[in-house]
């Protein structure tokens, strides 16, 4: 006979103004089953978790039903409580009053009532529930890392200085991502390059971290502690390991006149190239849509020169399988193209730049060398117009949120302008400036009041290009909305930030929330920001939302630890939510009759198939069976099995039908 | 739980008024300035889009009467610039229909707008009576109404010797038809 | 093809070689017009401005006396009578109140005829007018569509807002070459014509003034409030801008038309006040 005890929680006042909790406590009292029933102010606070762990004792209960929020947040809370008590931890279950009844129902008679009938159907399941026992299984101590940015090889050098091993995939040919184009930094404008390239070599002498670049996921199977992820090698069509990376091949490659991408198609490369000078590691690959022997079958310059005999045009794609025990995405951002522009010409005038052509034009190490030249003629621009929230904080244009670091970046370009142009105008349209962040106020108002900046409030209507100039038609807001004027030489739009190409196939690849820009959602928004919703999985940099560097380095720190932290054990303890088949004495053995219409829709590939075997080592029949390691416990193959073989722990038929069968 | 926002916008302003007949929110205008940015004739008025909206906005009746009494409105040339730029999608052009109905309505429109209403005016006119335009008839009309008889009188010879003058109206059938629509609907204020 | 006719108030009267140039074109292309029975004005630039009501119930006896006749296309050569048009249809479909108000002024439902501008039909018989084409239109044209066609671009979902390219299509099958230019779709201000004169002469002057800078020697246009502006209120333009701009401004089927042989006269070229054909 069973002996529930139900608490009934007000919350404060989240449940306790809307419903009648003495009376919610009351109507258990009368239910069949129970033997005790109490409410209290706050159940999870101290006082309350020890009147469940007395009632236990007091009453002998063998289930426990706590009315109160929703089990997400305090289930742990009581069952832990619960065992404390020496009961069985899943024989405690939640009845959820506040997501389900007091936050969505106004006060009232039928609330309570409400919350008294999801008590009740509570109890009921309760006394079905059987004592389950964590399920535990081992973890693999190694992270796979993708995204070679700064995001990604922080979170590989922190989690490789803890001493485990790192798989750092990147899917262009070098790490270094978007920091390694940037001019200078906001706010202390030290020279990007300077300050990553240091990370880079040390990223790549690590001796726990293995660089994959040139990669990409392929595909992800498993569970936190237990991923099986499947990479593609693409092709360089080179041996890295005999190239010594001298660079002839480059020199000699006929085809040079490609639109360079990290330059941001301001410069041009070869076939065969390094992305740039400092790149890691330093081994070419040949772009085989631009080469001249993958167009026509002739040339093979390249392997002409290598020294080492390192090219290999006849090598594929390479897939490689990797156990790890836990991810971090870390694959960045793109930014807005000034092609999504129709008022400022649809980004058919080479002298408007988006933000990164900029960075590339202010660089040393860029196609101009650092030398204000503009791209349509290579004369330097005398009047140099900067728009923030070009594309951001645009509904018109599918981004109505904020980008966050063009404000900084836009003062950082045109000081940079006027540090490297004395006698050139700067103007920077802007609606808000938002500089919160150590120093960054102060570096704008330095900009504004020092480096001469003019700052105009108000955004721009229209660009066109007349006698030789862009005409920049705007607006000053601080003037009544008077309209102004700007004949310039040259316009930058800090175009918005946007998730990376690919990241919602990605996400789904992966089974991780996104949000509607495709910007992968962390766990929970204030209390879990690494974590994503599939554990195991963790989140670094602008992959989330548009995030500058200072950030984007520190919530990389952050899930390096949440992964060193999983690594700490060696082994995981799962929720025994897990499918089961049945198992009944001979000559039954199973009610399932081995049709293994489960196994097919089994998406964690779980199910496996087991011999029952007579004394003689004949086989008798085949069943299902359910690796517990890899069942996510989503009760697919329940719905499917046809001789309802199947069950969940926790949640069987029995359970639900018995939870039903009381309303 | 979250806390819930009331609507403050008192219900005795053109802000309520728009949202209620146009379904556009002036909330949403964050005073970019982009429309006056783009617009035509923004450097002749006295009251940019941007500054109206801004007024609106505050749902004041006492803003409102000054964004009625402004002579900028009546310079809007409804080439929609405002609205196809707009980032917030808000439809300024449309929003200036409204403003200029009420400011009629109201008595409020500005002095200097009497040839631009008496144009608009003279137009309807001709249409009420005849269902289709008269060149001629709103010509004259638009003259006695505005009192600029000279205006304009070298081009009349000119247009109709390039046969761009018919001297007498089109008369439809449905003359009345059109009556109708203009006594269900002009002025009756929705 | 058949289709649906709503020629507009300024094409019977200051706009005449528009509808003479639509019927010539289209006839040469073997188009029947099919004009919309008993036709009223549509409010032009007027009603909108002093009744919201007034301004959707004109256009709405016009598509209803439209779906009356059967007719299931319309083709509104008049840019701002297509503009009303289509606004009137959008504004009836998104505002019930509004819809039934109108249907009570006019007696009917407004129907759902689709309304077609002028460059919207000359597109789907491109293939036509290039295999027809006899004596290439053959200089450097500045395309300009101006407002009512374009914009707003939520309603009538025509071309790109910026920049559009359907009349530098037309044009170049035409024989011509089309310029870059940036005041395609740039007021020319409008009815303002008789009571602001000075406002349009200074716009219009801006367009005018961008497209021979672009190095056109014609200006293509498929409004009659932008020919009317851009033509006959050259003087006021020439008088502000302190120059003799002489730059013809032909609507495109006025340039189709003389691409597929037709004489200038049906075409109306005679009645412009910047002389059309100087230059041919």
């Amino acid at each position: 006979m069973s002996r529930i005890g139900v608490f009934t929680c007000h919350c404060g006042e989240n449940i306790g103004a809307t419903v009648d909790c003495g009376k919610v406590a009351e109507c258990s009292r009368s239910i069949p089953g129970v033997v005790h029933s109490v409410d209290y102010k706050y159940m999870c606070s101290d006082p309350g978790q020890g009147m469940i762990k007395e009632a236990i004792k007091e009453h002998g209960l063998t289930g426990v039903v706590v009315a109160a929020c929703s089990p997400r947040m305090h289930e742990p809370t009581f069952r832990n409580a619960v065992a404390e008590a020496g009961l069985n931890p899943y024989l405690c279950e939640m009845a959820n009053l506040r997501e389900h009844c007091s936050w969505v129902h106004e006060k009232g008679e039928v609330t309570t009532e409400k919350a008294a009938d999801l008590v009740r159907v509570m109890v009921e399941k309760v006394k079905h529930n059987q004592p389950l026992h964590p399920i535990r299984v081992p973890v693999t101590k190694r992270a796979l890392v993708l995204g070679g940015g700064i995001a990604g090889i922080q979170a590989a050098l922190d989690i490789a200085d803890a001493g485990h091993k790192v798989v750092l995939v990147e899917k262009s040919p070098s790490i270094g991502g978007h920091m390694s184009q940037l001019s200078e930094t906001f706010p202390t404008l030290d020279c990007s390059q300077c300050i990553l390239t240091p990370r880079m070599v040390e990223a790549a002498r690590h001796p726990n971290i293995t660089l994959m670049t040139y990669a990409e996921l392929e595909k992800l199977e498993g569970f936190i502690g237990n991923f099986k992820a499947t990479i593609r090698r693409k092709a360089r069509k080179l041996d890295e390991k005999l190239c010594t990376g001298c660079g002839l091949c480059i020199q000699k490659c006929p085809q040079k006149k490609i639109p360079d991408e990290f330059n941001e198609g301001l410069g041009q490369r070869t076939a065969i190239y390094v992305p740039f000078p400092q790149a890691v590691p330093n081994k070419p690959v040949i772009d085989t849509a631009n080469c001249t022997f993958f167009k026509s079958g002739k040339c093979k310059v390249c392997e002409k020169m290598c020294p080492t005999g390192a090219i290999r045009y006849d090598q594929e794609d390479e897939l490689v399988t990797l156990d790890v025990g836990a991810l971090v995405l870390a694959t960045g951002f793109k930014v807005m193209r000034t092609d999504k522009f129709p008022e400022y010409g649809y980004g058919q005038d080479p002298d408007i730049l988006d933000g990164l052509q900029f960075e590339r034009l202010a660089s040393a190490s860029g196609p101009t060398l650092g030398v204000m030249k503009r791209p349509s003629d290579g004369k330097e621009p005398e009047t140099v117009v900067f728009l923030a929230c070009s594309g951001s904080r645009d509904r018109a244009k599918g981004v109505p949120y904020c980008s966050k670091i063009c404000c900084m970046y836009t003062a950082k370009h045109a000081m940079l302008y006027r540090h490297k142009v004395h006698h050139g105008k700067a103007v920077v349209f802007y609606m808000d400036i938002r500089s919160g962040g150590k120093d960054y106020d102060e570096f704008v108002r330095r900009a504004i009041e020092e480096d001469d900046v003019q700052y105009v409030r108000g955004r721009v209507s229209k660009i066109h290009r007349e006698d030789g100039k862009l005409v920049v038609k705007g607006a000053d807001t601080l003037q009544g909305g008077a309209p102004v004027e700007i004949r310039a030489d040259m316009v930058v739009l800090a175009t918005a930030v946007q998730s990376q190409d690919g990241s919602e196939e990605l996400a789904q690849k992966l089974h991780v929330s996104y949000d509607p820009y495709h910007f992968f959602a962390e766990s929970h928004p204030k209390l879990k920001p690494v974590e994503t919703n599939t554990a195991g999985i963790f989140l670094a940099g602008a992959c989330q939302a548009p995030r500058d560097i200072p950030e984007t380095v520190a919530q990389a720190s952050g899930a390096a630890a949440k992964v060193a932290a999983l690594f700490a054990r060696d082994e995981l303890t799962r929720e025994p939510v897990v499918a089961v088949v049945n198992r009944l004495p001979a000559p039954t053995f199973s009610y399932c009759v081995g049709c293994f219409l489960c196994q097919s829709a089994c998406p964690y590939q779980a199910i496996e198939q087991e011999e029952i075997k007579g004394r003689d080592g004949s086989v008798l029949k085949v069943v299902a069976r359910v690796n517990a390691g890899l069942c996510q416990g989503c009760g697919t193959c329940v719905a499917t099995c046809r001789t309802k073989a199947i069950d969940i722990q926790g949640f069987s038929n029995e359970q639900i039908y018995a939870e039903l069968m009381t309303l | 739980m979250g806390s819930h926002a009331h609507a403050p916008t008192a219900p005795d302003t053109l802000k309520a008024r728009i949202r209620e007949h146009l379904g556009v929110n002036l909330n949403h205008c964050y005073q970019c300035g982009k429309c006056s940015a783009g617009c035509p004739v923004a450097e002749d008025m006295d009251m940019t889009s941007s500054r109206a909206l801004r007024l609106l906005q505050l749902g004041d009746p006492a803003l409102d009467r000054k964004v009625m009494e402004s002579e900028g409105i009546w310079l809007c040339l409804t080439c929609e610039t405002c609205s196809t730029r707009c980032p917030q999608e808000v439809e300024v052009a449309k929003v200036m229909d409204h403003v200029r109905t009420e400011a009629l309505r109201a008595g409020l429109a500005h002095p200097r707008s009497r040839d631009i209403l008496a144009f608009h005016r003279a137009f309807l006119d001709s249409i009420r009576v005849t269902g289709r335009l008269y060149e001629i008839g709103l010509v004259a009309n638009y003259k006695v109404r505005s009192r600029h008889f000279l205006k304009d009188v070298a081009l009349a010879p000119k247009m109709y010797l390039r046969g761009k003058l018919p001297l007498l109206p089109h008369l439809i059938k449905g003359r009345d038809a059109v009556g109708r629509i203009f006594a269900k609907t002009l002025g009756k204020g929705r | 093809m058949r289709i649906g006719y709503y020629p507009g108030c300024s094409l019977l009267g200051s706009s005449r070689e528009f509808d003479e140039s639509v019927r010539a074109v289209m006839g040469a292309l073997g188009v029947e017009l099919v004009q919309v029975p008993d036709w009223n004005c549509c409010g032009a630039s007027s009603a909108h401005v002093l009744d919201a009501a007034l301004a959707a119930a004109l256009p709405a006896r016009i598509l209803a006396q439209a779906a009356a006749a059967g007719l299931d296309e319309v083709l509104a050569p008049c840019a701002a009578c297509y503009n009303r048009l289509v606004s009137a249809q959008d504004s009836i479909a998104k505002d019930p109140r509004l819809a039934k108000e109108v249907e009570e002024a006019v007696g009917a439902p407004a129907g759902r005829v689709k309304v077609l501008n002028v460059l919207e039909v000359l597109d789907r018989l491109r293939p036509e007018i290039q295999a027809r084409i006899q004596a290439p239109y053959a200089r450097k044209v500045a395309c300009y569509y101006g407002c009512l066609l374009v914009r707003p671009p939520r309603v009538v979902k025509f071309d790109r807002p910026e920049d559009p390219r359907s009349m530098d299509l037309l044009a170049a099958a035409a024989g011509a070459t089309p310029v870059e230019w940036p005041f395609k779709t740039e007021c020319c201000g409008a009815s303002f014509s008789v009571t602001r004169t000075d406002l349009v002469a200074k716009l219009s002057g801006r367009v005018l003034e961008g497209a021979v800078k672009a190095g056109a020697e014609a200006v293509l246009v498929a409004c009659p409030m932008c020919q009317s502006n851009l033509d006959m209120r050259r003087p006021e333009i020439n008088a502000r801008l302190g120059r003799d701009l002489e730059i013809p401004v032909l609507y495109i089927t006025q340039a189709l038309g003389l691409a597929l042989g037709l004489e200038p006269e049906k075409l109306g070229l005679q009645r412009h006040f910047v002389p059309a054909l100087a230059r041919v």
